[in-house]
């Protein structure tokens, strides 16, 4: 028999070696979350994750899982805090729902959408951001980078290729592209990436296909992101790796 | 029966669209009209505002003219509510605010084609542009925001039938859209 912590009053077990957020969603209790990925090293960046463990505040996504943990999630105290880092991200960068064709797909506004976020509320920054459009199969669209790392993660580690790196400090930081003129089409990214598809937001995009799905009719449109990150989840018993979401388009 | 409540509406630097969906809200709209009034709107043609209860303003802030209107609405009503993309982010209008304006007036009037002999308009009537395009909270306090580019009329409906019975407005999944 696992051992167990008590999140948010529930008895949720753990394996060794799993993380909070790991066993969370294993056992069907969602962490919001946008930097996290079930397939990746954890990044805890974003901090959206950010659960209370006996008072003290820790990204859920980093956080160890061990026996007899008392974490609160699903509280106004957090999801006040969280609100607050979605509006923050919606003001930093330009992301303008009704143009983007991740529109509907866009985990960002999902959770904007999860945490009844009904403005950013802060004094937007509009900053000036020029797209890639160099290559002949893909698109990037920089405005939109809420600076995950899950594109240079996937690239470096999956792909093997570092197309992708975070560069500069702070509010200057963004995202660039490893090639000596800067530009996605001097370097060897293929649609067949993985970098291609975990974009949480609409920055790396696959050109001609942008509404072959109709606004509507897409992914957080049918159910809330609560409810998908479950789905995506690996569960309780499954092989590693393997996930709802998998299984369910092979 | 209490007195009815009275709500006032603009489009500022919009489009018209969000107030195209507070028509979608179709045959409620009679149900809406026990409980309220109009006062300053486009439904009314009602010039200026009367003191209101409720302002609802579509659009962005992008001229002088927009920040007059903007500053009578919050004058006049108990309630302000910013409605859809624009009003609340900027939307389409601030998707110049990268740029600088006298380059984007130069572009669309001298440079571009289509408009030989063309010059900057500059008639008195006209509103002076603003440098930048500036979503409403920026400009006065708003108590309240529905997000949608357009919301729907149901959520349009939504959310002003719990303001009106005095609760707190949810949207919830389904009519909570930024698009």
């Amino acid at each position: 028999m696992s051992d167990t912590f008590q999140l948010d009053g529930a008895s949720v077990p753990f394996e060794p070696g799993q993380t909070v957020m790991q066993a969370a969603l294993a056992a069907g209790h969602y962490i919001p979350h946008l930097c996290y990925h079930p397939e990746f090293k954890p990044h805890g960046s974003c901090k959206l994750c950010t659960v209370k463990i006996g008072g003290r505040t820790a990204a859920s996504c980093t956080m160890p899982a061990e026996a007899g943990l008392n974490i609160e999630s699903d509280i106004e105290e957090l999801n006040a805090l969280r609100r607050t880092l979605v509006q923050m991200l919606f003001a930093e960068g330009n992301h303008f729902c009704p143009s983007c064709e991740k529109s509907g797909n866009c985990m960002l506004q999902a959770l904007g959408y999860d945490l009844e976020v009904h403005t950013a509320g802060f004094r937007h920054m509009y900053p000036d951001r020029p797209l890639d459009a160099s290559h002949p199969d893909i698109l990037l669209d920089f405005n939109r980078c809420i600076l995950c790392e899950l594109c240079v993660r996937a690239s470096g580690e999956v792909d093997g290729k570092n197309v992708f790196a975070l560069s500069g400090r702070g509010i200057t930081k963004h995202l660039v592209v490893n090639a000596e003129s800067g530009l996605l089409k001097d370097t060897n990214i293929a649609l067949a990436d993985k970098a291609m598809h975990v974009c949480p937001v609409g920055v790396i995009l696959p050109k001609r296909v942008g509404f072959s799905v109709p606004i509507g009719k897409r992914k957080y449109d049918q159910r809330p992101i609560s409810a998908q990150a479950l789905d995506d989840a690996p569960r309780q018993g499954d092989a590693g790796g393997s996930c709802a979401s998998c299984e369910g388009t092979s | 029966m209490s007195k009815k409540l009275r709500i006032a509406t603009t489009s500022l630097a919009g489009c018209f669209g969000c107030h195209m969906s507070i028509l979608d809200i179709d045959e409620r709209l009679l149900a809406l009209l026990e409980l309220v009034e109009f006062d300053r709107s486009p439904i009314t043609d009602i010039k200026h505002c009367g003191p209101c209860d409720i302002g609802i303003i579509e659009g962005g802030i992008c001229n002088a003219d927009n920040v007059h209107v903007l500053y009578e609405f919050r004058k006049s009503c108990k309630i302000l509510i910013a409605i859809g993309s624009c009003a609340i982010t900027g939307g389409l209008p601030a998707q110049r605010n990268h740029l600088d304006l006298e380059s984007c007036l130069t572009e669309v009037y001298l440079t571009e084609p289509g408009l030989a002999h063309g010059h900057i308009p500059n008639d008195p009537e006209l509103p002076l542009p603003l440098d930048k395009v500036h979503p409403l909270h920026e400009v006065v306090k708003i108590d309240y925001f529905i997000p949608g580019c357009p919301p729907s009329g149901d959520a349009i409906w939504k959310f002003l039938t719990d303001l009106i019975a005095g609760k707190t407005p949810e949207l919830g999944h389904g009519l909570i859209k930024y698009d």
